[in-house]
């Protein structure tokens, strides 16, 4: 089991024609998960790499039943990206591009609200979500884990991938990588009760980091409505006050946003904080070898 | 990128929202100059990036010109929690009848953005939301209904502004949603927002943050940036594309992607705390999923060329990216390094993991390259580098 992706979902690729559409379609493909199609306006009609171009997401739809777009076009296009998802009521959208400008995303946020949130949207500035064995839409290397029952919800991708790596041996149901920007489609807390309702997952990681306030309010929905066991790191500990850390939203401004203080609103509520990756992955261990 | 105040009013000016004349002056007879071409009593500002230059001294009246020239010259050159002040406003003084608060920003939490009002301006609103809530206004504004002026009216009223106030307010809110939404700026912040004595409401101060994502359609906010308090090393790096952040310690930290990274400075100040010095990161350095010989190369030249550094830590995850290739191109960054006469003479442990680790490994061990160090996992590493460091300083 896993969640929000399948064995059976079938996943198009919005700029699948471009340098990155390209590779990781391929990527996809290798790794078995079901890539039907891409979309392109000004390809349309034509076949890359063996895939049908459609113009738009609806009619990709209407042709191949996809109910997953993965996202790559350029910063400049993402926003009417997105919304064209949207109008199509695709079920999952996974925006992978990095540098969307902040009104474009809180506009399109905006505008999937608007519309009644009919299309779940994971990212941007995400490595995407895979579930180990069944399928994998997005950058997330397959070959890194195995199929198993850890559930795994970050804002870092290398962070996530070295969790799944250290964790192989278990395994994992479903990994989600939301994103570094400071707005967001999916967040820790829509996973977590993702995670808390799958049958197939039994523990949880959350991967967190320096700026806003997404880690406190998942600590309360933990303390509220979570009975797995979750473990967390946080990252940005070292990180000055008021300068960006690699990823969009990673600062911390005046008092808040600060890793120590995600911290301990996650212990407050009982879950164990690994002050390492590697130290993280070990508290998982214990749990895993516990049941 | 936050701006200057100056920078902030001379965007608010363009887009005909009223401020106070002024003109910035670098050296106390430029100020001088600047008072003589204004009217009145003025008000010397310290430019500086950070809040609370006010009670630091930073913010004088001035009676005349020669006023002016002598407290510009007690501003220019303080340090105001760490910034140095390079340059001051010379403003026209106000007078003053009421002060309010108004900003735009993006609230992360709802994934909208927030006006926030208040009628008790000019003082820390932190303490005033926190003290008395129910008088600053929070206000909810979509992007895709946005703030006309019978909205931008609203606001000022749920922050009780007073009748007489409204209408300036308004047309002033009503711009100021302009400048956020067509500069792509994530925070607009006016305070105090005043009624001046002839029932004028201007913007006294300003303040902005840009949205570096938007650099792309937003071309001469290049020229807001501010050369004067750029850190040398910082400059080159975005000079070379490098996402690189100075820090103050000595371990020399390269990574790829921004939560590794992060983490990996984290881990370091973490074992450094065990050894003589306790070292810490020297910098955050990203090279992204790529991890070319060149890129590869690039970074190691700036991390060496701060002085502070004892050690360098290289912390690959080879996801996208295979660690082979990491190898072949911190081989290469070697003989690059060698070849523009700046050979590697600070010990580098690198830790290579994920995709084909095994055969990375083993191309370094093959180049045996001096003072470079193989180590099996992230912790141990970065104890190792944070101990080479303890030994180098």
């Amino acid at each position: 089991m896993a969640i929000w992706l399948t064995e059976d979902s079938k996943i198009i690729v919005q700029g699948i024609t471009g340098s990155e559409g390209t590779k990781h379609t391929l990527r996809m493909l290798a790794s078995g998960a079901k890539v039907v199609g891409g979309v392109n306006p000004r390809k349309a009609g034509t076949v890359h790499e063996g895939l049908p171009v459609f113009a738009t997401v609806a009619e990709a739809m209407a042709a191949t039943g996809a109910d997953v777009s993965v996202i790559f076009v350029p910063p400049a296009f993402t926003k009417d990206a997105v919304k064209e998802a949207v109008d199509a009521e695709i079920p999952l959208a996974v925006v992978i591009t990095e540098g969307v400008p902040i009104h474009d995303t809180t506009e399109f946020w905006a505008y999937a609200t608007a519309k009644g949130n009919k299309t779940r949207i994971i990212g941007p500035n995400c490595p995407g979500i895979a579930s180990p064995g069944a399928s994998n839409a997005g950058i997330i290397p397959a070959d890194i884990t195995t199929p198993g029952r850890i559930g795994l919800v970050s804002k870092s991708g290398t962070l996530t991938y070295q969790l799944m790596y250290e964790l192989r041996d278990f395994g994992f149901s479903t990994a989600v990588g939301i994103g570094g920007d400071p707005v967001i489609g999916t967040t820790h807390i829509d996973a977590l009760q993702a995670f808390q309702e799958d049958p197939g997952t039994d523990a949880i990681v959350m991967i967190g980091e320096i700026g806003g306030d997404a880690e406190e309010r998942a600590a309360a929905y933990i303390d509220a409505y979570v009975t797995k066991p979750v473990v967390a790191y946080v990252a940005g500990f070292t990180a000055p006050e008021g300068k960006t850390m690699g990823h969009a939203g990673a600062i911390v401004s005046g008092s808040a946003g600060t890793a120590q203080a995600k911290k301990e609103a996650l212990e407050k509520v009982g879950v164990r904080v690994g002050k390492t990756p590697s130290e993280t992955a070990q508290l998982m261990r214990e749990i895993m070898q516990s049941r | 990128m936050d701006l200057f105040e100056h920078q902030a009013k001379e965007l608010f000016a363009e887009y005909g929202i009223p401020v106070p004349r002024g003109i910035v002056a670098h050296t106390a007879e430029e100020a001088h100059a600047a008072a003589q071409q204004l009217t009145g009593r003025v008000v010397v500002k310290a430019q500086v990036k950070t809040g609370g230059r006010g009670k630091a001294g930073g913010v004088k009246v001035a009676a005349d010109a020669a006023d002016a020239e002598v407290k510009a010259g007690q501003i220019l050159g303080m340090d105001i929690k760490g910034h140095t002040v390079h340059k001051v406003l010379i403003e026209e003084a106000s007078n003053i009848a009421e002060e309010y608060y108004f900003s735009f920003l993006l609230d992360r939490a709802n994934r909208t953005f927030l006006a926030i009002c208040s009628a008790a301006g000019g003082m820390d609103i932190e303490e005033v939301a926190h003290t008395a809530p129910e008088k600053v206004a929070k206000v909810p504004v979509s992007p895709l209904t946005g703030v006309d002026r019978a909205r931008a009216r609203e606001i000022a009223q749920a922050g009780g502004l007073p009748e007489r106030a409204l209408d300036g307010a308004a047309e002033l809110i009503e711009k100021l949603w302009a400048v956020f939404v067509d500069e792509d700026a994530s925070l607009v912040e006016v305070n105090p927002l005043i009624l001046s004595a002839d029932g004028q409401v201007k913007a006294l101060d300003g303040k902005v943050t840009l949205d570096a994502n938007a650099d792309f359609r937003q071309k001469e906010h290049e020229s807001y940036v501010d050369k004067a308090s750029e850190d040398p090393l910082e400059a080159k790096a975005k000079a070379k594309n490098l996402n690189y952040v100075k820090l103050d310690g000595s371990v020399g930290i390269i990574g790829n992607g921004a939560g590794l990274v992060m983490s990996t400075l984290d881990v370091v100040a973490y074992a450094g705390e065990a050894f003589p010095g306790q070292p810490k990161p020297a910098n955050f350095l990203d090279i992204g999923g790529g991890a070319s010989a060149e890129v590869m190369a690039n970074g190691l030249e700036i991390i060496l060329s701060d002085p502070a550094v004892e050690s360098v830590f290289v912390n690959v995850f080879g996801g996208i990216t295979a660690c082979d290739a990491v190898a072949n191109g911190i081989v290469s960054a070697f003989k690059l390094l060698g070849d523009r006469g700046e050979a590697v003479t600070r010990p580098l442990v690198v830790r290579l993991d994920g995709n084909n680790a095994a055969l990375g490994r083993e191309i370094l061990r093959d180049a045996a390259l001096p003072g470079v160090e193989l180590v099996d996992t992230m912790d141990d590493a970065a104890k190792r580098a944070a101990e080479l460091a303890a030994v180098g300083a």
